[in-house]
């Protein structure tokens, strides 16, 4: 991968801003527009996945212990996952900075 | 051999645009911009031009249309007119900013209300800071000529931007005048075909037009402009070579007796016919004037501009447009703004005129040259005047 889109300089675009790479989105931090962010009580968690299904961003992977996590990288801190989760694993928490 | 034949403008810049092998029109018509279109409809339908000729149900359609011929490397082709150039006006933008080399005649037209359909600048002024290279052109043959030359120049590797070229509404679009058509042979030897350089192709997939976060606009901003104000380099070099080819010659600042003159009058457009016969006739009466003609509009040519007046007292900037509740006329406050910082510099003064198709004979620019003249030597309270408004 060359450098980030944050990094390049005017002359290093391409004409008209053209986008040549594929899936350059996923350099797209969109957790920057986060205010909240989830966390967990994974002890409650039944592993359903619905959370998965519902997050509107697609962030949410299961991780090595088979627990559904958001990707804090994309996570917006829409709080879908917080209302959706049957067995309430997930609270949304203020983000300090 | 080229031909001189009679033939109305709008007619001729049809037939440019054939020779030129254009590959998609989109284009709606709209009075005096139709006769073009509709020769070029006539092409097509005819089979004497290989195109799409696309027939949208707006200015906004036609102008989104061409945008998307362009993105897929075709030789793109619009004209419009007046209300027509402001429905299309968002979309010029991402012409521009997108990089695509569109070609667009403006058949120049007051804006409503109240409805006008003849012509004056103030069409082309309202898309001014679009980011398109600009030409202005003051008759049928300059038109032809530009057209030529203004796919040359937008489809550059160097430039890849759009490129308007500006003629009066019926003053020169209605006109039939003698116009020498180069030969197919001598178009296609000076105009190579397109080659965008990432044009849509699914088998290698670019994405045009993204979304544009704080970390990038900037950067993108900066470069067009860059790109635009370089772009004046092959402007340059596209018209050398156009007059080493076809012995007409063509400068983004026009000069006509004005080396000695203390006193420069300023147009744009098919005004600057009269205004010659006007400095002709004062020069045979002793007065030291002179006219200089903008021809390049954007990118703006501030070298040519400082180099033209630079022995010059008097500067008389005529508009055809008004900039309400400005400082001058549009074309003055460029003027003065590219004058503002030199060491010398002619007093500018500045008049709006010619509105809504309204003429101004010979005998009016005399008149504007002499009150340009008095208002220089007295000063006035008003930043502009507008010449021939009855009180």
């Amino acid at each position: 991968m060359a450098k980030r889109e944050n990094e390049l300089t005017w002359r290093e675009l391409e004409i008209g801003v053209i986008a040549t790479e594929p899936g350059n989105a996923s350099q797209y931090r969109t957790g920057d527009w986060r205010s909240q962010k989830p966390v967990y009580l994974f002890e409650r968690c039944i592993k359903c996945g619905m959370c998965q299904l519902f997050c509107p961003e697609g962030c949410v992977q299961q991780n090595a212990e088979g627990y559904f996590e958001a990707d804090l990288y994309y996570c917006k801190g829409c709080g879908i996952c917080a209302r959706e989760c049957p067995t309430m694993v997930i609270t949304m928490e203020e983000e300090k900075e | 051999m080229a031909q001189r034949v009679g033939m109305e403008v709008s007619v001729a810049i049809g037939e440019m645009v054939r020779m030129a092998d254009a590959d998609v029109i989109a284009a709606y018509p709209i009075t005096p911009q139709t006769h073009i279109v509709e020769h070029l409809a006539e092409l097509v339908a005819d089979g004497e031009l290989d195109a799409e000729y696309i027939p949208v149900e707006s200015e906004h359609s036609a102008m989104s249309a061409c945008l998307g011929a362009a993105a897929a490397g075709a030789r793109t082709f619009t004209a419009t007119a007046g209300q027509g150039l402001e429905l299309m006006h968002e979309v010029l933008y991402v012409a521009s900013s997108m990089r695509l080399p569109v070609v667009m005649t403006v058949a120049n037209r007051a804006l409503s209300a109240p409805l006008s359909v003849w012509s004056d600048h103030s069409d082309a002024m309202a898309c001014r800071d679009t980011g398109w290279i600009q030409i202005f052109t003051e008759n049928g043959q300059e038109v032809v000529d530009n057209v030529l030359c203004a796919f040359r120049i937008a489809e550059d590797a160097e430039v890849l931007l759009p490129v308007m070229v500006h003629l009066d509404g019926f003053h020169l679009s209605h006109v039939i005048e003698p116009i020498l058509l180069p030969e197919q042979g001598e178009v296609s030897a000076f105009l190579p075909p397109n080659k965008y350089p990432l044009p849509l192709n699914p088998e290698k997939p670019v994405a045009m037009g993204d979304f544009g976060p704080p970390f990038i606009y900037t950067e993108a901003k900066w470069a067009q402009e860059v790109n635009l104000k370089k772009s004046k380099e092959t402007i340059l070099n596209v018209w050398r070579q156009f007059g080493d080819s076809f012995r007409r010659h063509y400068q983004p600042v026009e000069h006509y007796r004005s080396d000695d003159a203390k006193v420069l009058l300023l147009t744009m457009g098919s005004f600057s016919e009269t205004a010659m016969t006007a400095i002709d006739s004062m020069r045979s009466d002793g007065k030291d004037v002179g006219l200089i003609r903008l021809r390049l509009w954007r990118p703006f040519p501030f070298e040519e501009l400082r180099q033209a007046v630079k022995n010059a007292e008097v500067l008389i900037v005529l508009d055809r447009a008004l900039s309400f509740g400005g400082p001058a006329g549009p074309v003055a406050s460029e003027i003065k703004a590219a004058l503002y910082n030199q060491q010398t510099r002619p007093k500018i003064v500045s008049f709006v005129g010619g509105l809504g198709g309204r003429d101004i004979t010979a005998k009016g620019f005399t008149e504007i040259v002499n009150r340009g003249i008095e208002v220089a030597q007295k000063g006035s309270k008003d930043e502009f005047e507008i010449f021939g408004v009855r009180e």
